[in-house]
């Protein structure tokens, strides 16, 4: 018995063979883009599952307004569809740059992100102004919980497309010194993973906080 | 200018943590002066401190966790020794020192041992399992590694700069909010966790990637050795978790702030919402810990019973069964807060299933040591203790899992016992069998054996002393976290537990002499053919230490128990005399990058929990320009030539080749 199971018959203790025959062969270490491009990507994912601990604060937080004013009475849907309108655009834009780089025109892709920059700028500023007015009608953040998830919610968004843009102008930097490196292309794919990350995000935005909030 | 600091934050009214943080600040200052003189410096920082290597950047995470091990006993055993003085008196802690330290001793255990030890293992060994040079994002691995780095140091320095949090491990509030915690000690613990959960974070996305993207060729997700896929769904867990973490402190921190009402008792605040998001998170924490652990556990289970895993691919399915039930369980940890019966019930038939994957784990470990040819090796020891500790702290866990039956246990002693049951029983003995069995792939040199055990019968013996009467004490109904107590009955159970601490403290000491011994006499216990324990995977297929690139040419796997096989064909074939085609090899190049970046966060840590705003500036500058300069570099990577790689590989086949020869093998 002893001897039997150290003696090991086989090369195949458990029996996977079966698994090779389902052409789940493997020919190695995959390609520095795709394990950067890959690695990006788990990322986003786990910043999505931040976003969404915001999210569900948001929902548990929405009618707790204190007596304070609700969504339904400060949100502006007409201000909130420009700035989807600019965010959208922007990604647009940040598509054609990546395409702008794979075939390594470096005014395409400067333009590209400098438009995209543009945009960036547009929305955060029509959302600095939301932000503005708010405070400035006494629905601040500290108001109650409902204005807190809010601006937490919608501002952690906006942030993260702040440190887009400083992440946008040092690539346009590295591309204009660096020209497009192996290792600066990659960067370039992250960078519009990122931004298109954004955007889904937020539609997710625009949905939960702007449209059931201000039906609220 | 300096914000809320000034000469009044300095606790010189209280000796105890004045005394311990000048003994501290001497040592390191010490340390720092003999490696400076001593001319160490430059090698340090030219090998360790700017390293991009994993397995330097595993072993420094191992050697964090060590460090914070020592710290987070010394809190152990004041409480213990606070806890059986405190009859009817005050003892020698003050209730507000009380606090601090049994919130910081769980702080620190969790946050700043057991994910560095975990971490740093896999660091260490994954890639050598998985048979490839490096993890994915080498830089962002130093990185990580540094930001934890600087949330353990930002606890320590509360120690004599202001204070530490009072709020227990987790600050729940309304206790934690500015109003009833107005000093810095949550802020403390707040950003420390923010800045190391970014480390952590990194340390999860770069494992992740690696595991599933850099494998040797042939090496198919069921040839990976179990650690491997331990590690998977641990890491896997670390992406999906820590970010709630994140999200629940920083909404703690703009209530504290910026005057927020996500938690406060005011305007529409939710208390229960935290404790909802924390445990969201807490949950699979504890999975993320012990998972490795399991991973552990089943690498020198096999290899020192000599027989492959047994049910390898129910080991898979367990593994990832609990990765998935872990986020479905979170509300046992508050079944008395309210939720009803219907959910506690759900619940609480959610924590009992998770107990069956487990099960399984423990009947394939039984298992594959049935019939094999068992080596009571020091791992093997911690591997043995470990199954019949993890089996009392599983069954109390599903005790307590039972909604009425935790109505009457919860916050007693008995859970104390509970998780200190599982932690110690399962992560840190899972952690010291891994320290013992890879000691000698990382440094070349094997531990000391009848230290080592010393070591382990002492923790054990120990481990049993200091908490099984916190079982009998939560029965008798004392709560956790007391500073002084009143019944007599209770009295004679807590000296036993103050008894056990001291076990444990033998232990470590022999943990210590351990190492230190085993330093000292490195040359008998020198390990020259990178196989010590007649492994079974392909991290013993190379050198110990391995070189830089790990394996000159990368391996080509065939089955599980990649280098079982590999030897058995050797053995066959004696030994393979064709020598293989040399290629160049590229390597990441050291950068200081995760130091910097680390300084410039412990910078801005130190200067958010004290509200210095142009520090806080300083620090977020730095970073970013820490990072844009990384980003300049012309040249990541050097060359090591062919010919070089043919030098290391040629010494490292002679030295086995004569090893062989010596022991009379074929």
């Amino acid at each position: 018995m002893v001897d039997a199971t150290i003696a090991y018959p086989h090369s195949d203790p458990h029996h996977l063979r079966g698994m090779e025959a389902l052409g789940i062969a493997h020919s190695g270490p995959a390609s520095k883009r795709i394990a950067t491009g890959y690695g990006f990507w788990i990322f986003i994912l786990s910043d999505m599952v931040m976003f969404s601990a915001f999210f569900a604060t948001y929902a548990v937080l929405l009618g707790q307004t204190a007596g304070g004013p609700s969504g339904r009475e400060l949100f502006d849907l007409r201000n909130v569809a420009i700035e989807t309108a600019f965010l959208l655009a922007s990604s647009f834009t940040c598509g054609l740059a990546s395409i702008a780089a794979d075939t390594r025109s470096t005014i395409w892709f400067q333009l590209g992100l400098a438009v995209t920059c543009v945009f960036g700028l547009g929305f955060l500023t029509i959302e600095g102004r939301e932000f503005a007015s708010l405070v400035a009608r006494g629905a601040g953040p500290t108001r109650s919980a409902f204005l807190s998830a809010f601006f937490t919610l919608v501002g952690c968004h906006g942030l993260h497309v702040s440190a887009g843009i400083l992440w946008l102008l040092t690539m346009m930097a590295q591309v204009f010194a660096k020209g497009f490196r192996p290792d600066i292309l990659r960067r370039i794919l992250c960078f519009a993973l990122f931004w298109h990350a954004l955007d889904i995000i937020w539609i997710a935005v625009f949905t939960v906080v702007y449209l059931i909030g201000s039906a609220a | 200018m300096l914000g809320k600091l000034g000469w009044s934050v300095i606790p010189f009214d209280q000796p105890i943590p004045l005394f311990v943080g000048a003994v501290v600040l001497v040592v390191i200052l010490g340390v720092i002066a003999w490696v400076i003189v001593a001319g160490h410096f430059p090698y340090l920082w030219r090998e360790w401190i700017t390293s991009v290597d994993h397995k330097r950047i595993g072993v420094m995470y191992t050697l964090l966790a060590m460090v914070m091990l020592l710290r987070g006993f010394s809190d152990a055993i004041m409480m213990r020794a606070q806890q059986a003085i405190a009859y009817h008196s005050n003892g020698y802690l003050p209730p507000e020192h009380f606090n601090q330290i049994f919130s910081a001793h769980g702080t620190i255990m969790i946050f700043f041992v057991g994910m560095p030890f975990v971490i740093g293992l896999m660091n260490l060994v994954v890639p050598l399992q998985l048979g490839v040079r490096d993890v994915a994002f080498p830089t962002l691995n130093s990185v990580g590694f540094w930001l934890t780095a600087t949330g353990a140091l930002l606890v320590n320095i509360s120690l004599v700069v202001g204070e530490f949090a009072r709020t227990g491990w987790l600050p729940y509030p309304p206790l934690s909010e500015l109003t009833y915690s107005p000093g810095v000690g949550v802020d403390y613990y707040l950003w420390s966790l923010e800045i190391s959960g970014v480390g952590t974070l990194v340390a999860g996305i770069n494992l992740v990637t690696t595991v599933l993207k850099l494998r040797t060729k042939g090496m198919t997700y069921l040839r990976m050795p179990m650690f491997c896929w331990t590690t998977l769904a641990s890491n896997l867990l670390i992406v999906a978790a820590f970010p709630i973490l994140t999200a629940t402190l920083a909404m703690l921190i703009l209530d504290r702030n910026f005057g927020f009402h996500f938690f406060t008792n005011e305007a529409g605040g939710n208390v229960m919402m935290f404790m909802n998001l924390i445990w969201a998170w807490g949950h699979p924490e504890v999975y993320i810990l012990v998972l490795p652990a399991f991973g552990i556990f089943s690498e020198v289970v096999s290899t020192f019973s000599c027989k492959p895993l047994f049910g390898y691919r129910s080991m898979v399915l367990a593994t990832m069964a609990i990765c998935l039930i872990s986020f479905m369980v979170w509300l046992h940890h508050f079944f008395t807060m309210g939720a009803g019966p219907d959910v506690n019930a759900i619940f609480g038939i959610a924590s009992m299933i998770i107990a069956v994957p487990t099960g399984v784990k423990i009947y394939n470990w039984l298992f594959t040591m049935y019939g094999g040819r068992i080596r009571f090796a020091t791992p093997m020891m911690w591997s043995i203790g470990f199954m019949v500790t993890f089996i009392i702290g599983g069954l109390t866990g599903v005790l307590v899992a039972v909604p009425p039956a935790d109505f009457l246990l919860h916050n007693s002693l008995f859970l104390v016992a509970h998780f200190h049951n599982v932690i110690i029983g399962g992560v840190l003995f899972g952690a010291f069998a891994g320290y013992n069995y890879w000691f000698p792939k990382a440094f070349g040199f094997r531990l000391h054996e009848g230290l080592g055990k010393a070591a382990f019968w002492f923790w054990l013996s120990g481990f049993y002393f200091a908490f099984m009467p916190l079982y009998a004490l939560g029965f008798l109904g004392m709560t956790r976290r007391m500073q002084h107590y009143d019944v007599a009955q209770w009295r004679p159970w807590l000296i036993a537990a103050a008894f056990g601490a001291i076990l444990i403290l033998i232990g470590i000491i022999f943990q210590v002499a351990q190492l230190v011994v085993s330093i000292r006499r490195r040359a008998e216990l020198r390990d020259r053919t990178g196989d010590p324990w007649d492994g079974r995977s392909l991290e013993w297929a190379t050198a110990s230490p391995p070189p830089a690139f790990n394996f000159a040419i990368s391996p080509n796997v065939t089955g599980v128990d990649a280098y079982w096989a590999i030897k058995a064909h050797a053995k066959q074939q004696d030994l393979e005399k064709r020598e293989p085609d040399y290629a160049d090899i590229e390597m990441p190049r050291n950068s200081p990058t995760g130091f910097v970046c680390a300084f410039f966060a412990t910078v801005m840590g130190f200067a958010l929990i004290w509200h210095i705003w142009w520090m806080v500036a300083v620090g977020g500058v730095g970073a970013f320009a820490t990072f844009v300069a990384f980003a300049w570099r012309d040249h990541d990577e050097y060359v090591i030539p062919a010919a070089e790689v043919a030098r290391i590989d040629r010494a490292i086949i002679a030295e086995r080749r004569a090893l062989l020869g010596l022991a009379g093998s074929p």
